[in-house]
């Protein structure tokens, strides 16, 4: 049974698809993390990203706008988030937990209000790469918006790791007041990383609507942004690692479908809860080990010293 | 002293206090307050007229509907006392959390283990009605206790961030009570019955909370229950040694810890209090028929959301928590009315958080304004210190 799942393609095709709602939410949440906040209005961000698509697609007949709305939508969410947990500084998590639930409440409204009907993205093979045996279709073979981790992974690396800018971001998480010592805006730099996440978030929710499920429910982002907060946890806030648990996620998310699809019969619940209960099991393994930001969750208020 | 000195700070969620302190203007500051608080509430209820007229709806309607469903239609006021029982339970819980500086946003997992472990003992356990109804209850508290003590033992044994794993708890807890949904040895309605898919066993009728009638409406008495704990709580937090510990190691964590309370100790039960709060408030839920008899795979309703948003706009008093969890009650057994007017009922949800948006922004403003007069006020002091430390040093 084990061989026949992995040996099938339908679980690479199936779980990288899955794979990359986690990996643009958890690449954007791995930077806002590495500025020092702990970013909970993520889920918000792809509920809000979800729904910017299905409207764009649906206004427009086309994808691209489609997917530019869901940026814009994550965008609009991390401005309130940024400007009121690192402007205003009140609490990060009471900000991101009552913008997850005005988000939840305010898409069920329009949505039932606007009614979107969404235009799907086509599937692009890349010649030849495609055709690798078993998982050439999973890594070549999706519908084209889901090329977007392969642009998206690099340029959050480069910015964090190769300019000066990431190098700054990386103080304020880490040490925020030699950071504004040194003259870097602490708070502005916060805000930056959670701007950048919303962008990235967002495309995971157009990615979600446009690409993945080809409708809008308000429900059905359920936890998933929760699941790639976590998998920043377990790549303990390192990027390759972020990336290694939103597949290892990824792939559980998909086995539920992918048995079913060989014919075997598993229990629905113990399938659909799997993701999350791998990811409290990963955390409980490593969380003790890796060392996160060491100001994360830590706001940043300029004292007289 | 070593490992004390390495401990990191504590988290500061306001401007720090600086010594010396800002000058104050009593009097003006008040008004001024007052004045945010009136004018963020009122944009953010704009807003939600905005969007209501936005989308084709008449605010005046949605607005004329939701006083109705909760206040002037028959019967409604008593449902609305009767809804907010649990959110307050679920806030007053979250606040004792909270007060310790632990952050648990799983209560709508927890709120939903809880009915389900108090309707599993209801219906099964003999003798006279209060004695079933106080079990009944006990086992709601405890299956919310241990589902937020699961997130509270990864916290202190594995470092795992609470915040974190409270919340993708609610997620297993959800696809637990739907398996025990498809077992009657579990939760399933034994009974047989044609239909019966995915629906608990309905509660006796002797194991339900019993209901005081005033004017016409029904006022179940879980609404005294949760004012009672409200009420404790708030004076367990603000006179007791133990709510003391409690708010120490929330303010400041290494302070607490050199003065003898221990993080695991206290953090920890303050978590599993939370749960147990919330749990209890699925039990009362269920008990107090408000949602239904039975337990099903959505019956916590957003009850455990909407808890903690009252306690976040409270902002941790557990007495404020009282009128807060009223207003979210409205809002609810309002939104039930909506539906004649065309407007989708989920604006009821937007309203709510807006409110809490609207109501994060005054303080902070306060807070602001606080810093800017200290740093004013120390400038001025250095100033006025710099040339004669200047002259002694000549």
């Amino acid at each position: 049974m084990i061989w026949d799942v992995l040996s099938s393609s339908i679980l690479y095709e199936s779980a990288f698809r899955l794979a990359v709602l986690f990996v643009l939410a958890a690449t954007g949440e791995w930077m806002a993390e590495r500025a020092g906040t702990l970013n909970i209005s993520l889920e918000g961000m792809i509920i809000a990203g979800a729904f910017g698509a299905a409207v764009g697609s649906s206004t427009f007949d086309s994808v691209w706008v489609g997917l530019g709305y869901a940026a814009v939508a994550g965008l609009v969410l991390a401005a309130v988030q940024a400007n009121m947990s690192h402007r205003l500084t009140a609490n990060q998590f009471v900000v991101g937990l009552t913008l997850n639930v005005l988000v939840v409440g305010l898409t069920a409204f329009l949505n039932a209000e606007l009614k979107p009907v969404v235009q799907r993205a086509g599937v692009v093979e890349i010649p030849l790469l495609s055709k690798i045996p078993l998982v050439g279709t999973a890594f070549f073979g999706q519908s084209w918006p889901a090329y977007m981790v392969y642009l998206a992974v690099p340029l959050a690396w480069f910015l964090v790791f190769r300019t000066r800018w990431g190098l700054e971001l990386r103080a304020c998480g880490e040490n925020p007041q030699s950071a504004d010592v040194s003259g870097v805006h602490v708070n502005k730099r916060r805000r930056q990383a959670i701007y950048l996440c919303g962008i990235y978030a967002g495309l995971g929710g157009g990615f979600l609507t446009l690409a993945q499920v080809g409708t809008f429910e308000p429900q059905g982002v359920a936890g998933r942004g929760f699941i790639a907060i976590a998998a920043v946890i377990f790549g303990g806030w390192t990027l390759k690692g972020t990336i290694a648990g939103c597949f290892v996620f990824g792939t559980a998310q998909a086995l539920g479908s992918v048995l079913q699809a060989l014919g075997y019969r598993a229990n629905p619940q113990l399938l659909t809860s799997l993701p999350y209960v791998l990811a409290l099991a990963t955390m409980l393994l490593f969380a003790h080990r890796t060392r996160p930001p060491a100001a994360l969750a830590r706001p940043f208020v300029r004292g007289l010293t | 002293m070593r490992e004390i000195e390495e401990l990191p700070l504590a988290v500061v969620d306001a401007a720090p206090v600086i010594p010396g302190g800002p000058p104050r203007r009593p009097v003006r500051d008040a008004v001024v307050t007052v004045a945010t608080y009136v004018v963020s509430i009122a944009v953010a209820l704009a807003l939600c007229a905005l969007l209501v007229a936005a989308t084709g709806g008449s605010w005046e309607k949605v607005f004329s509907a939701l006083i109705d469903g909760s206040l002037r239609s028959p019967g409604a006021w008593g449902l609305t006392l009767t809804t907010a029982a649990p959110l307050l339970i679920v806030a007053v819980g979250t606040i004792v959390a909270t007060k310790a500086g632990l952050v648990n946003i799983g209560q709508e997992g927890q709120l939903l283990i809880g009915a389900s472990c108090c309707a599993y003992v209801a219906v099964r356990i003999p003798g006279p009605g209060w004695f079933a109804l106080l079990a009944a209850l006990t086992a709601g508290l405890a299956g919310g206790a241990l589902w937020a003590g699961l997130a509270a033992g990864m916290r202190f044994w594995r470092q795992v961030p609470e915040v974190i794993s409270t919340l993708l708890l609610v997620f297993v807890a959800f696809q637990l009570v739907a398996y025990g949904l498809t077992k009657t040895w579990l939760l399933l309605d034994r009974t047989p019955r044609i239909n019966k898919n995915n629906t608990g066993e309905p509660l006796p009728t002797d194991r339900t909370f019993g209901h005081l009638h005033l004017f016409g409406n029904d006022v179940s008495l879980s609404v005294v229950l949760a004012l009672v704990l409200a009420v404790l709580i708030a004076l367990w937090l603000s006179r007791s040694v133990g709510g003391f510990r409690l708010r120490m190691l929330g303010l400041n964590p290494r302070a607490a810890q050199r003065s003898g309370v221990s993080a695991v100790k206290v953090g920890g039960t303050a978590l599993v209090a939370s749960g147990a709060f919330a749990g209890l408030a699925g039990g009362v839920l269920l008990t107090s028929e408000s949602a239904g008899d039975r337990v099903t795979t959505a019956f916590s309703g957003n009850y455990g959301w909407q808890g903690l948003l009252v306690a976040l706009l409270a902002r941790d008093r557990p007495l404020v928590a009282i009128p807060m969890a009223l207003v979210f009650a409205a809002l609810r057994t309002g939104s039930g009315f909506l539906a004649a007017t065309g407007v989708e009922r989920r604006i009821a949800d937007v309203v709510q958080a807006m409110l809490v948006l609207a109501l994060l922004i005054p303080p902070a403003i306060a807070a602001i304004r606080d810093r800017r007069r200290a740093v004013a006020a120390a400038r001025a002091g250095a100033m006025a210190t710099a040339p004669a430390t200047a002259g002694a040093a000549a």
